[in-house]
């Protein structure tokens, strides 16, 4: 080496130099998206948070820690179903860290704590499980965006199918709580026969055997049941055992469903449940989903994790809208809006209230090709199906 | 005054009725629907039965309260849930790894943390059972995960007897025939063998039984092991019908408790029949006491009052026991 550069090593530290003023250029403007998920992720209603959790971070890692090409960083956080903990969770996450952003939310008393605060500061709320009738009608925000369904929904599909079928005599049962009779009522307003008792029983009470007694010597056309959790599963293994299963037509909501179906396997043979999404859906991007979630848990993905994968496949487009601006908060609100992602359910589009307007299922519990229990489509009462609240909301 | 509503169904009860082929008519108060809920009361109590006489023995000798009881019934699900499915099915490795794993996790616990506690008073020692509750709970978690597991009843349980033409299941029978034994057998070990004598002279007075010169350490860990075996195999047995999860054994810890109270602390007698009045009163009032609320109240009304009152019987009766007869109804005989 001489003492002077000759002019190709000049050039060639001169391109060094500006390549990596580039990278730093560009390291600054890629500054990490933050993304405050909250959710419950222990305690017995654990499985609901974690399936959200795990399917929404499954697009991250897809994406090399990205969201429409922009690194995101996902900030966990576990509400515990305490509604004044969920409450300091967000305050922490708008005030300290500073999140544009706020998804994931398993339950409905939780998203009420947590509704105002989060889009009165214009914080976005990517909402993937509990949708409460009120935001959906007079206290909805322009900065919320639901990837689930209005609670009423599950019941409304179920109630409508109970009437197709001709069904004139049904029983209903729920817990003691103000869901379990949002539920009921749900059923209702689609059903036309004759509800003719309607059973309420304690939210810890884990024996069934009174109440399906008295099911049994009213025999009714079928039973409606809303018992989420692991009280489906007590439920549904007692309703078996009692031979009501294959007397009695079972109908359901959030009973049996991805969380509750490993611990109720064949028990649950037959079982009749509505919602907006089931495992077998034939589109790609659903069979891509289920076929990597299986891959990666080993376990057949719940609707839970449907609809945390498509708030994140949704927050994908926007985010790539804008170009990962998403402090237009305008632009991505548009953005948000336009829903221009391909969706497990086959098609998506919000409505009015930025709840989606979507075809509702009929499922019936059976075992799938591999032999596993899980969910098979068997009818779709309510097509494009606009919440009964929409029209309350004024954005 | 019946509303619209209940005469449109008393009106389609009795059109059923005429349809129906068989003679029993719907929607009313049959005596098989009687005696299907009085089995039904009954197969609560003995599964209480299971837990309370293991939580009353402890209490009554060691004098310990021991919150941890309902931890250890959900131990005792897990461990047979996880057998059953790690042997393909198989209830009866279900039954050893449930009534084993308790036994030998009782021994632990008496040994590593109740053993320190009994010269303490009583708000210690529920501080720590307590804390044993949270720690069980998050062990559960971290093994099996938050869902609830699987586990179903051998396969010659599964089907349901009939009984005055209502359908009953096998296996809550095999509950029923399971608890009795066991209390027949605690009956002949309790009143019939040296141990038993121990026992009963424990809980009536430990200082006399300790001056003696019985190793009353030794009764201790062994009155808890069998506890906790106890409840590990009403856990077992509650496995398939109720969902196996964290903290399943919370609510029936209280019913426990109110078991004990009502029936007389320390007494196996007292836990058999307190277990079985707790059952059949819970069972029984909430069968009826909605449907004959309706007779009085609006239907609404009855809908709302109804439950909220059936689940309280229980405790009503526990409170009226505590004021006529503080001791319990079946005390422990002293002197």
């Amino acid at each position: 080496m001489t003492g002077r550069p000759t002019p190709l090593a000049l050039v060639a530290r001169a391109a060094a130099a500006l390549a990596l003023g580039a990278v730093a250029l560009a390291a600054h403007a890629q500054q990490p998206i933050k993304i405050g998920f909250v959710a419950e992720l222990s305690g017995p209603q654990g499985a609901l948070g974690q399936d959200q959790y795990d399917a929404f971070m499954m697009v991250v890692e897809r994406n090399g820690g990205k969201l429409g090409g922009v690194p995101v960083q996902v900030l966990r956080e576990d509400s515990q179903l305490k509604p004044d903990v969920a409450t300091q969770i967000v305050q922490k996450l708008i005030e300290r860290e500073n999140v544009p952003i706020i998804t994931g939310i398993t339950f409905s008393n939780i998203m009420m704590a947590v509704h105002g605060p989060i889009t009165s500061k214009e914080v976005f709320l990517i909402g993937s499980n509990a949708g409460p009738a009120p935001i959906a009608g007079a206290r909805c925000s322009p900065y919320q965006f639901i990837t689930s369904w209005q609670n009423d929904n599950q019941a409304e599909v179920v109630g409508r199918y109970a009437t197709d079928k001709g069904y004139k005599r049904v029983i209903g049962m729920a817990p003691n709580y103000q869901a379990g009779k949002d539920f009921v009522a749900g059923f209702k307003r689609m059903y036309k026969g004759e509800i003719i008792d309607e059973i309420y029983t304690p939210l810890n009470q884990p024996d069934f055997s009174a109440e399906l007694a008295q099911v049994a010597a009213k025999n009714p056309d079928a039973v409606y049941v809303f018992y989420p959790g692991g009280l489906g599963v007590n439920f549904v293994r007692q309703y078996q055992q009692a031979g009501l299963l294959g007397r009695i037509p079972l109908l359901s909501s959030s009973t049996t469903d991805g969380s509750t179906l490993p611990a109720q396997k064949e028990t649950a043979l037959g079982v009749i449940s509505g919602t907006f999404w089931g495992p077998d859906f034939d589109n790609p991007s659903n069979r891509r989903f289920v076929s990597e979630f299986e891959a990666k848990f080993n376990r057949i993905p719940s609707q839970y994790a449907a609809q945390s994968y498509d708030a994140a496949l949704l927050l994908d487009s926007a985010i790539a809208k804008v170009n990962g601006n998403v402090a237009d908060k305008a632009a991505f609100r548009a953005a948000l809006k336009a829903a221009d992602f391909q969706s497990v359910r086959g098609k998506f589009k919000f409505g009015t209230n930025h709840f989606p307007v979507q075809d509702q299922h009929i499922f019936e519990v059976a075992k799938d090709a591999k032999g596993r229990v899980s969910l098979k489509t068997i009818a779709t009462p309510l097509k494009d199906h606009v919440d009964a609240y929409a029209a309350d909301c004024k954005m | 005054l019946p509303s619209a509503a209940s005469r449109d169904q008393r009106a389609t009860a009795a059109a059923n009725a005429a349809n129906a082929a068989t003679p029993a008519t719907p929607a009313t108060v049959t005596t098989g629907l009687v005696l299907t809920q009085l089995l039904n009361g009954l197969q609560l109590g003995v599964l209480l039965f299971l837990l309370a006489s293991g939580l009353t023995l402890v209490f009554g000798i060691m004098s310990v309260v021991n919150l941890a009881h309902g931890s250890l019934y959900m131990m005792g699900a897990y461990f047979a849930a996880a057998a059953f499915n790690a042997f393909g099915g198989s209830f009866l490795a279900a039954a050893v790894a449930a009534v084993g794993g308790t036994l030998l996790l009782g021994l632990v616990v008496e040994r590593l943390v109740l053993s320190t506690l009994y010269r303490r008073d009583h708000l210690d020692q529920v501080l720590a059972t307590f804390g044993l509750i949270l720690f069980f709970n998050e062990v559960v978690r971290f093994i099996w995960g938050p869902a609830s597991v699987y586990m179903n009843a051998p396969e010659w349980l599964r089907g349901t007897v009939d009984l005055f033409g209502l359908p009953y299941p096998s296996y809550r029978f095999a509950i029923i025939a399971v608890g009795l034994a066991v209390g027949a057998g605690l009956y002949v070990v309790i009143h019939r063998t040296r141990v038993g004598m121990l026992i009963r002279a424990g809980a009536s007075n430990p200082e006399m039984v300790s001056a003696l010169g019985v190793n009353i350490r030794g009764l201790n860990t062994t009155v808890f092991a069998l506890g906790a075996a106890l409840a590990g195999l009403a856990g077992l047995m509650a496995g398939p019908i109720v969902s196996v999860q964290s903290g399943m054994g919370e609510p029936v810890l209280i019913l426990t408790l109110v078991v004990i109270v009502t029936g007389g602390i320390g007494s196996i007698r007292g836990a058999f029949y307190g277990a079985l009045i707790v059952g059949i009163v819970d069972t029984v009032g909430r069968a009826f006491l909605p449907t004959l609320l309706r007779e009085f109240l609006e239907r609404s009304v009855a809908q709302a009052v109804g439950p909220a009152l059936a689940s309280m019987l229980i405790y009503l009766l526990m409170a009226a026991v505590l004021a006529l007869k503080p001791q319990g109804l079946f005390p422990v005989r002293h002197g």
